[in-house]
């Protein structure tokens, strides 16, 4: 439906930001994100910053995959 | 942060995972005698579940059908000829996603009217319009608004830049979509037979988890909102069958790193201020009620429908049927016309032609041979 | 002399003359070709390699490159890859009028320099000029001519088994130009590859056996050249997508804009297909090139039978691929 990037924000003007996606930068809007910091990631949707990314949330994510790995190798050796 | 999000596509993580959907996808087969099937509703749901091998990888255990999220293969040919008629027109920039430049008209698509030398420009950050209007203040600047949720607000922060800015010479043609009142159609139609839905987790970010709850109250059925990444998509899958197999209809949020309960604030301001509900038609279904978002007609004056009238005949027959493709009835290699007469190079249908059009993907990813 | 080109300096007559003396010679040194209709150049070999190739790109002058390095390292490249050792170029320029002379006399430096580098002289030459809006600058076509050496080439048989090379990071050139367009306002902090790859490429084919194939994936990105490869020889061919070599900046563009790399230009990558057993000399023998210091095997061949080039994802699937199909535009979906 939409694609979106992950984007980290390394200059933040009045209504837009330099982005880093992996070394290339663009500047993107962040008018729907008006409480973005600089550092934090934004997802990028055609030129514009849609959400920020909570690392926190990110982290429980990847925690919750290793823990179903986990589970099932541990399952495995009984 | 970066080294946490690239995990999504580890394939020390993303391995075992398949194993465990597989797993549990048994498990459920055991208990029900059948494949779980699930929609995924978004087009980049389709196209990365096919380029990221997880379709393929759980192709004899899960069902993964495509749902009506590509915003050009939904969009009905009137609207696509319509579309093309406007680039017709003298003294015109017609601005636009690069989705569009190939979407088979009934005559042509956008790419011959450029070839035959009508000003029209492939855009990615679409704000720019505004600006190319702003610098040919002799022509009429219009852009092709589609999208869904995601793309929508982007159009009204156009309006607001080119209110702001005075500009008088700019509009858009609106043809945009909205989620929920397609898959109300889907489910009030039950032609295909679900487990849930993969929500996608782009739209989700402007909607928000709780938006998705009349699925459980009036349809019980479950929706998991999922992510684009391998690991992202497993684990939606993986979501989606426990629910399946607890027997209890539920809105699970799997990607809350960047999808919040209520959706975002902002952006709701932004389309509350300049859009109102309207009938949109859709590929392969027809008119649905109050299934888009138009301009309120306060801001007129950008409204492309309200300024140019184009006339468009009866749209061409063919025998593709993407209609029933995104309607989920029917996989790509099931129509006639599919590999042989419509191909990426020669599409006959929006399906093939945009990069997320199930069968664009399934043609480009799904085909094995060995 | 004049700042801008002029349709009177592609007339034939004393400001073309000037022109050729005082930008082309004056670059490409032998003034003893330029007195005859026709260069006379000595060969030895009996058996030569031609090829062909327009230049044209926008921008002229990107990050890395021009158009002049272009249409020199191009030519060579198509001679190298051929296993024949590029020795003579021609070149014709369509101008448009108005075009900086300044501009053009640093393309045909960058010619020059290019030639002087790969071991090429250029031979013989044309200039054109059009009216201007009837060309975007300056085109340029080179043709190139190599000498086969007695016992040195490419097999083109081929076992299963036989390994896939690639000489560096893939998508390069595409990005790079299309960052120097501005057009997406993207930064991107890599530079074109273009380079001439004759003095790599005849170093793996003097110093090991079993090459069986070697090719430049240029327009088209490494995977429709290698559809070509599986098609024209009936090859099954299998690729790992976790070995691919993509610069991250490039995987961010890509990512941004709905671009796949397998499928964008390159301009100094070879592909070769070698015997397995020889695999590792060829890699150590590229990575002795700055040109080729991101070399490695990407795949194999797993059968002939199928003319079909596989990818193997990182979850251990495998699917089709294709050409590219039609100009890649930026996507939102």
């Amino acid at each position: 439906m939409c694609v979106g990037v992950p984007a980290k924000v390394i200059l933040k003007k009045e209504y837009s930001a330099v982005v880093d996606v992996m070394g290339s930068q663009t500047t993107v809007g962040i008018i729907f994100v008006p409480e973005v910091e600089l550092g934090d990631f934004v997802i990028v949707h055609a030129g514009q910053a849609m959400s920020i990314v909570d690392e926190s949330y990110a982290r429980q994510s990847v925690e919750e995959w290793r823990r179903l790995i986990d589970a099932r190798n541990s399952e495995a050796v009984k | 942060m970066l080294e946490i999000l690239k995990q999504s596509s580890n394939p020390e993580i993303c391995r075992p995972l398949a194993e465990a959907v597989i797993e549990i996808a048994l498990e459920f087969n055991r208990k029900f005698g059948r494949k779980p099937a699930f929609m995924e509703v978004c087009g980049s749901h389709t196209m990365s579940l096919a380029r990221t091998g997880v379709k393929q990888v759980l192709k004899n255990e899960v069902n993964l059908i495509s749902g009506p999220g590509c915003p050009v293969c939904v969009t009905d040919q009137r609207s696509i000829d319509a579309m093309i008629a406007l680039a017709e027109g003298e003294n015109r920039i017609i601005c636009t996603f690069g989705d569009m430049m190939r979407v088979p008209g009934s005559a042509k698509t956008l790419l011959d009217s450029k070839i035959a030398g009508k000003d029209i420009r492939v855009l990615y950050s679409p704000v720019d319009a505004v600006r190319v209007a702003e610098e040919n203040p002799d022509k009429e600047v219009i852009f092709l608004g589609v999208g869904f949720e995601t793309t929508i607000p982007i159009l009204t922060l156009m309006i607001g830049e080119a209110e702001k800015r005075m500009i008088g010479n700019f509009s858009i043609w609106m043809t945009t979509k909205l989620v929920e009142p397609v898959l109300r159609f889907l489910l009030d139609a039950g032609e295909v037979n679900l487990d849930g839905f993969l929500l996608p987790g782009h739209v989700s970010i402007v909607l928000g988890e709780e938006s998705y709850q009349y699925l459980v109250d009036e349809y019980q059925i479950s929706g998991v909102i999922t992510g684009f990444e391998t690991a992202e998509l497993l684990s939606g899958i993986y979501k989606s069958i426990e629910l399946a197999l607890s027997g209890q209809a539920a809105i699970s949020n799997n990607h809350p790193a960047i999808v919040s309960k209520t959706g975002n604030q902002v952006i709701h301001q932004w389309l509350d201020k300049y859009l109102t509900n309207c009938d949109e038609a859709w590929r392969g279904i027809g008119v649905i009620p109050n299934s888009g978002l138009d301009l309120k007609p306060e801001y007129d004056q950008f409204n492309a429908k309200k300024r140019f009238t184009v006339d468009v005949g009866e749209p061409r027959k063919t025998k593709c049927r993407c209609g029933e493709v995104i309607r989920g009835l029917i996989a790509p290699n099931e129509c006639p016309l599919f590999g042989k007469a419509c191909h990426p190079i020669n599409p006959v249908g929006p399906c093939m032609v945009s990069a997320e059009g199930s069968c664009a993907a399934y043609y480009q990813y799904m085909r094995e041979s060995f | 002399m004049e700042k801008y080109i002029s349709l009177a300096h592609g007339d034939g007559g004393e400001l073309s003359h000037r022109l050729i003396r005082d930008v082309f010679i004056e670059a490409f040194g032998d003034g003893n070709a330029a007195m005859f209709d026709a260069a006379s150049v000595a060969i030895s070999a009996s058996k030569i390699a031609v090829t062909t190739d327009s230049f044209v790109i926008k921008p002229i002058f990107f990050p890395e490159g021009s158009i002049g390095k272009l249409a020199v390292a191009g030519t060579v490249n198509d001679l190298a890859v051929s296993g024949a050792k590029p020795v003579y170029l021609t070149c014709g320029f369509v101008i448009e009028e108005g075009f900086p002379i300044a501009d053009l006399r640093r393309i045909v430096t960058d010619m020059a320099n290019e030639a002087r580098k790969t071991g090429v002289k250029i031979v013989a030459g044309d200039t054109k000029v059009v009216e201007r809006g009837c060309a975007d600058g300056v085109y340029i076509n080179t043709t190139g001519i190599g000498v086969y050496e007695a016992n040195i080439g490419c097999s083109l048989e081929f076992e299963e088994g036989d390994a896939i090379i690639v000489s560096g990071t893939i998508g390069d050139h595409g990005i790079a130009v299309l960052a120097a367009r501005g057009e997406l306002g993207i930064t991107v902090p890599i530079t074109s590859d273009c380079a001439s790859l004759n003095r790599m490429l005849e170093m793996v084919l003097q110093h090991t056996e079993g090459v069986r194939i070697m090719r430049d994936p240029t327009r088209g990105g490494l995977a429709t050249t290698l559809v070509e490869i599986a098609e024209d020889f009936n090859l099954t061919m299998k690729i790992n997508e976790l070995d691919l070599p993509v610069k991250k900046e490039v995987h961010g563009v890509c990512d941004l804009l709905g671009f796949d790399p397998l499928y964008i230009a390159n301009e100094g990558k070879a592909i070769i297909v070698v015997a397995a057993n020889e695999k590792d000399k060829v890699i150590d023998l590229l990575r002795e090139f700055p040109e080729g210091k991101d070399a490695v095997v990407i795949g194999s061949i797993i059968g002939k039978d199928k003319g079909q080039l596989l990818l193997e994802t990182p979850l251990g699937s495998k699917r089709l691929l294709t050409r590219l199909s039609g100009t890649m535009f930026p996507r939102i979906c």
